[in-house]
C-alpha cells in the first residue's frame, strides 16, 4: 500500500469493511436503519480523522469501534430502538459461511424500493460510500439524495423488508436485480470517471462487488457472468481516455495499454460462468467482451463469431440497444454488411430517437459509407443529445475530421 | 408483521375482459381466500362497484358529501385483506398470487399497518 495514495487504502478499507458492519450491527441492534447510519457517520470520522492523522496500523477494527460506539449513542438516545426491535423481523442468522454482506444488498436492491434509491443506498450500506461522494458521482443535489437514501431505509424497516437471502425459488428472480444494480454502478463509474476528479472509482467497486456476489453465490452462472464482464471491461480502462480526458473509442484503443492480469482474470470469470451451462444476458457479453480482448487489433476481431454472441443474447435482451450494437459488428464484416447494418441502424430510429449512442453510431457507418454530410448530421445530433464532457470532445473531433482523410 | 392488501382494477379495462373469463378467474378467489386463511388476520371485504361510492369531504364551511370516489384515478379499490406474514417478501409472495392478477388494470397494493405507536411518541 504506497504511502503516496491515502485515499486508495481508505476507499479498499472502507469498501471492505463497511458492509460487514452494517450487516453485523443491523443484526446486533435490530434495526437497519441505526446501524447503517451509525456505520455512515464511522466512514465520515474516517475520512475526516485518517486524512488528518493517516490510517491506524488496524482500519477496520478502528471503523468497528467507531460505529458501535456511534450505534450505542444512537440507541441511548431514542427508545425508538427498543420498540423497533420488538416488532422488526428476525434478522437471519449467518449460516453455511455465506458472505454477511449478501442479505444486507439483498434488501439494499429490494423490488419494493425504487430503482434509483437502490443503488445510492447499496453504495452507502454495502459499498461504504458518503452521500456527498455518491452525490458527486452522480451529479445530483446532495440533500434531495439524502432524503431519497433516508425514505429508503425508512421503508426496509417500516414495511418489513428483511435482510435475507431470498429462498431458492425466488432466487434468480431477486439475483437479476442485484446484478442490474451492480451494472449500472459499473457503467456510471465507466462513463464518467475521468480518475482527477473522483475519490471514489465507482467502476472498480462495482468489479469489487460483483466479485463478491460471485463468490458468495458459486452456482448462480449469471453472477460470475457480470464478474466477468465487469472485470473485463475495466482492464481496458488505462487505455479509454487520452491525455486531455477525451474519450478514446475501443476501435483506437492502445492495446497495450490494456491490463493483461486482469483480462486474464476476467477470462478465468468467464470460464466460471460457463462452466455451469446456463447462459444468460451478462455472461453473453463478457463472452463478447472476451473476443475484443483476445483480438490484436480492431481490424483483426473475431466479428463473425460477436455477430453470433449478440444474436444469442437478443434472446435475453431484446433491447434496442443490442440490435444496435449487433449492427455495429455486423458493419464490420464488409462492404456489403455495412449496408444492411445501416438500414438495420435505421429501423431503430423510432425507439433511439433521443439516444446519443445511435446518432453517433449512424454517424461512423455513414462515415464508413463515404456519406460524409449525413454523417455530420447524425454526429451534430448526437453531440446536442449527450452531457458527458469526454463524449462531447469524441463528437466534437468526428465532425472536424474529414472522413476521406484519415479513412476512418 | 400486518399488512393491508388493498385489491384495485380498472373498470375500463376490466370492461373488454371476456365475461365467462372474468367470471372463472373470480371463482378462484374464494380458493385464493380458503388456500391463505392461515396468513389472514381479518378477510376484509369486497366493495361494491365504485358507481355506489359516496365521498365525504373538507370543505370551507364544514365537511360537503359528494357523489363517487375520493379520487379521480382510473384505479378503483375493490377490496382489501389484512395479512400476518413474517416480513415483506412473505407479503409480496401471497399478493402474486391473487387470482385476478392475470387480468388486466389489476393491481395490489401492501401497505405495512402501523402496530406500535411508541414510535411516534
Amino acid at each position: 500500500v504506497s504511502a503516496a495514495d491515502p485515499d486508495g487504502l481508505l476507499a479498499r478499507t472502507l469498501r471492505e469493511e463497511s458492509g460487514l458492519l452494517v450487516a453485523r450491527l443491523s443484526r446486533r441492534f435490530g434495526d437497519f436503519d441505526l446501524a447503517e447510519e451509525a456505520v455512515q457517520t464511522a466512514v465520515v470520522e474516517a475520512l475526516t480523522t485518517w486524512r488528518r492523522t493517516g490510517p491506524p496500523d488496524r482500519p477496520g477494527a478502528w471503523l468497528q469501534v467507531a460505529a458501535e460506539r456511534n450505534a450505542l449513542d444512537a440507541v441511548r438516545r431514542s427508545s425508538r430502538q427498543q420498540a423497533l426491535a420488538a416488532r422488526a423481523p428476525a434478522p437471519a442468522e449467518p449460516s453455511d459461511g455465506t458472505d454477511e454482506r449478501l442479505p444486507l444488498l439483498f434488501a439494499c436492491c429490494h423490488p419494493a424500493l425504487a430503482p434509483e434509491a437502490r443503488l445510492a443506498l447499496t453504495l452507502r450500506a454495502v459499498v461504504g460510500l458518503t452521500t456527498p461522494q455518491i452525490a458527486r458521482a452522480f451529479l445530483v443535489n446532495e440533500t434531495a439524495l439524502a432524503q431519497r437514501i433516508v425514505r429508503a431505509k425508512r421503508k426496509i424497516v417500516t414495511a418489513g423488508i428483511s435482510l435475507s437471502v431470498p429462498p431458492p425459488e425466488q432466487l434468480t428472480e431477486r439475483l437479476g436485480d442485484v446484478l442490474a444494480v451492480v451494472y449500472v454502478m459499473f457503467n456510471e463509474g465507466f462513463v464518467s470517471s475521468t480518475g482527477a476528479t473522483q475519490d471514489r472509482d465507482l467502476a472498480a467497486d462495482a468489479v469489487w462487488l460483483a466479485g463478491v456476489v460471485a463468490t458468495s453465490l458459486p452456482t448462480e452462472a449469471e453472477a460470475w457472468g457480470l464478474a466477468a464482464l465487469l472485470t473485463l471491461q475495466h482492464a481496458r480502462a488505462g487505455a479509454r481516455f487520452d491525455a486531455e480526458g477525451g474519450l478514446v473509442l475501443l476501435r483506437d484503443q492502445d492495446r497495450t495499454a490494456w491490463d493483461p492480469t486482469a483480462l486474464a482474470a476476467g477470462e478465468d470469470l468467464l470460464e466460471r460462468a460457463a462452466a455451469l451451462r446456463s447462459p444468460g444476458r451478462y455472461q453473453l457479453q463478457a463472452a463478447i467482451a472476451a473476443c475484443h480482448a483476445s483480438a490484436p487489433s480492431w481490424a483483426e476481431t473475431d466479428w463473425l463469431q460477436i455477430v453470433t454472441l449478440y444474436e444469442l443474447l437478443r434472446a435475453y435482451d431484446a433491447s434496442p440497444v443490442v440490435r444496435l450494437n449487433r449492427a455495429v459488428a455486423l458493419s464490420q464484416l464488409g462492404p456489403r454488411q455495412a449496408e444492411v447494418a445501416l438500414a438495420e441502424v435505421d429501423d431503430l430510429a423510432g425507439e433511439l430517437a433521443s439516444y446519443h449512442l445511435f446518432h453517433a453510431t449512424r454517424g461512423q457507418l455513414l462515415a464508413g459509407l463515404g456519406r460524409a454530410d449525413e454523417a455530420d448530421a447524425a454526429h451534430r445530433r448526437a453531440l446536442e443529445l449527450t452531457t458527458n464532457d469526454a463524449e462531447r470532445r469524441l463528437l466534437l473531433t468526428r465532425l472536424h475530421r474529414h472522413p476521406l482523410q484519415d479513412g476512418s | 408483521m400486518k399488512y393491508v392488501l388493498m385489491f384495485t382494477a380498472r373498470p375500463d379495462l376490466l370492461a373488454s375482459v371476456d365475461p365467462a373469463r372474468a367470471e372463472e378467474v373470480y371463482g378462484r378467489v374464494y380458493q385464493w381466500f380458503g388456500e391463505n386463511a392461515a396468513h389472514l388476520a381479518d378477510s376484509g371485504a369486497e366493495l361494491h362497484p365504485v358507481t355506489t361510492a359516496t365521498t365525504v369531504k373538507s370543505g370551507d364551511a364544514g365537511p360537503v358529501v359528494v357523489d363517487g370516489p375520493f379520487n379521480e384515478a382510473k384505479e378503483v379499490i375493490g377490496g382489501f385483506s389484512i395479512l400476518e406474514v413474517a416480513d415483506m417478501d412473505a407479503a409480496i409472495a401471497i399478493a402474486k398470487t391473487w387470482p385476478q392478477l392475470e387480468l388486466p388494470g389489476v393491481a395490489v397494493e401492501i401497505r405495512p399497518m402501523v402496530e406500535d405507536y411508541s414510535q411516534f411518541e
